[in-house]
């Protein structure tokens, strides 16, 4: 393949024209217009077939109405509510350490500035002096930001530490970024299912066959069809990956944001303890929609999850998928619960990258 | 770094020197279009600058207008590119079209024209006493090099990029979005007007360092250099160490895209973070690159109008060394959300973090400057002023997302646009703007209109505040960079940055007018016209300078 590149390369090296025409052919994945759903964006979503969805009870699991203010943008002046304890640790460190030397520096600077101005103003000191050196003060001035500096640097490498040793996993969910979409997975579980952004009744791009966005789903662009569902309380790991190009998984209440990246496996964690509704949007330039490709994570009591894995036509961890003539009790409500881990969750020590076993695809490189 | 040179004794030997009389000038053409001249071409740069700055500063307008309110209301008008479709994905391709070409625009034909082609090709040789660049002939293809990337660029959004016309990538061109991901030629023009812009900087780079460090006159030793000369030197080094690896790795992206090659592309054995860590390999010392001649102007127009030496002069120079060092250690801060080891991630907090201290003792080296001084407060001092309280809150927001962990949160989010448009928007602009008044009336010989810079300088002030203070607000509430609509709650600070945006327009059309007034109807500027305080080389020579000057070296003691 790679000498074929070169033979391209070769005979185009005269012929510029030629080789501006090989960049379609040549292009090694799938062109935008290509990937994973038909061309034009509006047979797009055509293709996306919703029609046959029963009907939304509002409030029921998948379906929880969210909260203002809470998961979600509200125009205030900080940083969203935290609901893992990650985000909180990190809050606090943001709220109550980083902010307040921000500003304290901030006006210091603009204090000393201040009085020079006035001070040192012609009208009031008309000679200058000529002094230019001043050792000791120098010192200060370079010691002591290092002073503040390591000051930050210890909580926030402790932060770091903490967002790197998660506990054992509960439940493993693979998340894959699509132009513009996401997919999820819950390998464990049997469940795996695509979620879009949800349209306004008005958008004339809205195909008829597309359920429209209520306020019981969430604010406009944030809201999607199929949010993903986690348990309360339970340690997810998110294995985040891409299939086109890149994409960014981030959810601002959980305080994490994971890169999408095609041909890598990277995972990042979360244990959220609050049952609620929660909205992310995909944070890395990913073509045209990259504004259009939210993410809605509600997250609910583990009884509740076991419900919604059933009615995602799921099992429970470790028991064959149910056959379709059984008896109409789904076995996901007895052992519906996660185990408290996953033998297939190893927990690299250094690092997120987990290797893609069992395909030929080249495993992430980050270690 | 006072000099003793004495201007009636040059001026007076120029006029016997019969065979190089200083203001011969050559015609028209040859003089601006074969331009060997350092003074010539930095003034062609100049307007370079300023042209790319209108364009790329109306990109900026249409985005703030289609952000003002939640909703597509400006992008599915009947532009003259892309025009009135009634597809959403041409739309919404048209947006990352215009802010891939404000990045690029504002990084590679406005800042860095401006600072180093213009105020260095001016200033560098008359502040070391040179008569002119060591390779004047290199020095005119670096400019003109620029005109064919401008053109590539711009020609760009007129050919196909994949979902519509022109490169929608994002500045950065991350791959695979760059390759795979958009189809038709845009993106390998965009590539090309990178490559040409970056050798025009390599050979610029060359040029000055082997001005600076060759053709200093008699007595000129380095550590007597004005500190915008080693602002240039620093970054003239970055610009020859950094450049070349973003050519490498945009020539990969180019036959990863054109020859089937897979340098990112995981499917062949390539990488997709890989090419991250080439670019920003290259990125963060590109932003020193952008900052540092403007440290290096702010410490002149700070020293000449406290009417005091620069105070810890050695601490100031070796600050910029250091920070251009630390500068190629703390690439990956800028992907800290790629899916980094915990141990990159520490390092990589810690380093970032140390370029703090560095930047520190420049900010209170210019306060102590001031302390004692007799200062007046013309414009290029007012926008000093400003530059060093504006680039210090910048730098701690700096400080803010150098921390791995809590960079997970605002990481492409608004408030890193706040960050960066708080360091180079309202610094490198800020210090372009003091640079040009400070040096306008050496450049054109004839004074600016004091009452219109100080509007301008306010109103400017003012106005880029309102634009990006409020982007601190939506980065923490949530709102990502480089979307084209948002959701309601993020509307109030929107509308307030387009107020914002308005105002800064308002001031740069204050500075238009004083320009071509002052270019008219200014009046006539003394040699030099900032009194006592204004020591270096280029204050000793007449307004504006002798089309050749220094046909006898001056000595410095």
């Amino acid at each position: 393949m790679k000498l074929i590149g070169w033979a391209i390369a070769l005979a185009a090296a005269g012929l510029t024209p030629a080789a501006a025409a090989q960049a379609p052919a040549a292009a090694p994945t799938t062109a935008p217009a290509t990937t994973a759903t038909p061309p034009a964006g509006t047979a797009q979503d055509a293709a996306k077939p919703d029609a046959a969805q029963p009907a939304i009870v509002p409030g029921s699991v998948g379906h929880a109405i969210p909260t203002p203010g809470v998961g979600e943008p509200d125009g205030r002046k900080g940083i969203q509510q935290q609901v893992t304890p990650i985000g909180e640790e990190a809050l606090a460190f943001h709220n109550n350490w980083l902010l307040p030397l921000c500003a304290i520096i901030s006006v210091f600077v603009l204090a000393l500035l201040l009085y020079a101005m006035i001070r040192f103003r012609r009208g009031a000191n008309p000679v200058p002096s000529r002094n230019s050196h001043n050792t000791a003060i120098e010192v200060v001035w370079t010691l002591v930001p290092v002073l503040i500096l390591v000051a930050i640097a210890i909580p926030s490498i402790r932060l770091l530490r903490h967002q790197y040793t998660p506990p054992p996993a509960d439940l493993t969910v693979k998340v894959t970024g699509h132009q513009w979409y996401w997919s999820y997975e819950l390998p464990d579980y049997g469940v795996s299912f695509d979620s879009y952004m949800l349209k306004e009744a008005g958008d004339p791009t809205r195909q008829s066959n597309q359920r429209a966005r209520t306020n019981n789903d969430g604010p406009p662009l944030l809201a999607v069809d199929n949010r993903l569902v986690i348990p309360q309380g339970k340690v997810v790991k998110f294995i985040v990956t891409a299939d086109d190009v890149i994409h960014s998984f981030a959810m601002p209440a959980f305080w994490i944001k994971q890169d999408a990246n095609p041909g890598q496996l990277h995972e990042t964690w979360a244990k959220v303890d609050r049952p609620g509704v929660y909205f992310g949007q995909c944070s890395e330039l990913c073509g045209a929609r990259h504004g259009f490709m939210p993410i809605a994570i509600e997250v609910v009591p583990p009884a509740k999850f076991a419900e919604w894995v059933a009615s995602k036509g799921g099992h429970a961890p470790g028991a064959t998928p149910p056959a379709p003539d059984s008896t109409g009790i789904s076995p996901v409500s007895q052992a519906a619960i996660p185990a408290p881990a996953q033998p297939q969750a190893p927990q690299p020590s250094s690092g997120n990258a987990v290797p893609q076993a069992g395909t030929n695809q080249p495993a992430t490189a980050q270690n | 770094m006072s000099t003793t040179a004495d201007a009636l004794h040059l001026k007076s030997h120029e006029a016997h020197d019969a065979h190089h009389d200083a203001d011969h000038k050559p015609g028209f053409f040859t003089r601006w279009f074969m331009s060997t001249n350092h003074k010539d071409i930095g003034t062609l740069y100049l307007i370079f600058a300023i042209v790319a700055g209108v364009i790329g500063g109306a990109i900026s307008g249409i985005m703030r207008w289609e952000l003002m309110e939640p909703g597509i209301q400006v992008l599915n008008r009947a532009w003259p590119i892309g025009a009135g479709t009634a597809n959403f994905d041409e739309w919404a391709h048209h947006w990352n079209v215009l802010i891939t070409a404000h990045g690029l625009i504002m990084v590679f034909f406005m800042v860095m024209p401006a600072m180093i082609g213009g105020f260095g090709n001016w200033f560098v040789p008359l502040m070391i006493g040179a008569p002119d660049m060591a390779f004047p002939r290199m020095n005119n293809i670096s400019f003109w090099l620029l005109i064919p990337a401008f053109s590539l660029l711009l020609g760009s959004t007129l050919v196909s990029g994949g979902t519509g016309l022109g490169a929608g990538t994002g500045w950065t061109v991350y791959a695979p979005l760059s390759t795979s991901g958009s189809a038709g030629p845009a993106v390998d023009m965009a590539i090309f007007s990178l490559h040409l812009a970056g050798a025009s900087s390599i050979l610029g780079a060359i040029n000055f360092i082997t001005t600076i460090f060759n053709m200093r006159a008699p007595g000129m030793t380095l550590h007597k250099m004005p500190l915008f000369v080693w602002s240039i030197l620093v970054t003239a080094f970055l610009l020859l160490l950094a450049l070349p690896v973003l050519a490498g790795a945009i020539t990969m992206l180019i036959t990863d895209r054109n020859f089937g090659t897979t340098f990112f592309d995981a499917a062949g054995g390539g990488n997709v973070v890989l090419y991250q860590h080439l670019f920003w390999f290259f990125g963060h010392p590109e932003v020193y690159i952008m900052i540092l001649p403007g440290f290096g102007m702010v410490s002149q127009i700070i020293a000449t109008f406290s009417r005091k030496p620069i105070f810890g002069y050695l601490g100031m120079a070796y600050a910029m060394v250091a920070i251009g060092v630390i500068g190629f250690v703390v690439w990956a801060h800028h992907m800290f959300t790629t899916g980094m080891s915990v141990d990159e991630k520490m390092y990589f907090t810690a380093a970032t973090m140390i370029i703090a201290v560095p930047t520190g003792v420049k900010i209170f080296s210019w306060i102590a400057t001031m302390w004692g001084g007799s200062l007046t407060f013309e414009t290029p001092m007012l926008w000093a002023i400003g530059f060093i309280f504006l680039f210090t809150v910048g730098g701690v927001t700096g400080v803010v997302l150098a921390n791995g962990g809590v960079d997970n949160y605002m990481h492409d989010t608004y408030y890193v646009v706040a960050h960066f448009h708080y360091v180079l928007s309202l610094g490198a602009v800020f210090a372009i703007f003091g640079g040009f008044y400070y040096w306008f009336p050496k450049m054109s010989g004839k004074m600016y209109n004091e009452t219109l810079g100080k509007i301008h300088f306010f109103l400017m002030f003012i106005g880029v505040n309102v634009v990006f203070f409020p982007m601190h607000f939506l980065g923490l509430d949530g709102m990502p960079r480089r979307i084209p609509d948002y959701t309601p709650a993020f509307a109030y600070w929107n509308y307030i940055a387009t107020v914002g945006y308005m105002i800064t327009v308002a001031g740069v059309a204050v500075f238009f007018i004083n320009l071509f007034w002052s270019l008219a109807a200014g009046k006539k500027a003394p040699n030099n016209p900032w009194g006592e305080g204004a020591t270096t080389l280029e204050w000793t020579l007449s307004s504006p300078p002798p089309f050749h000057q220094y046909s006898t070296l001056p000595r410095i003691d």
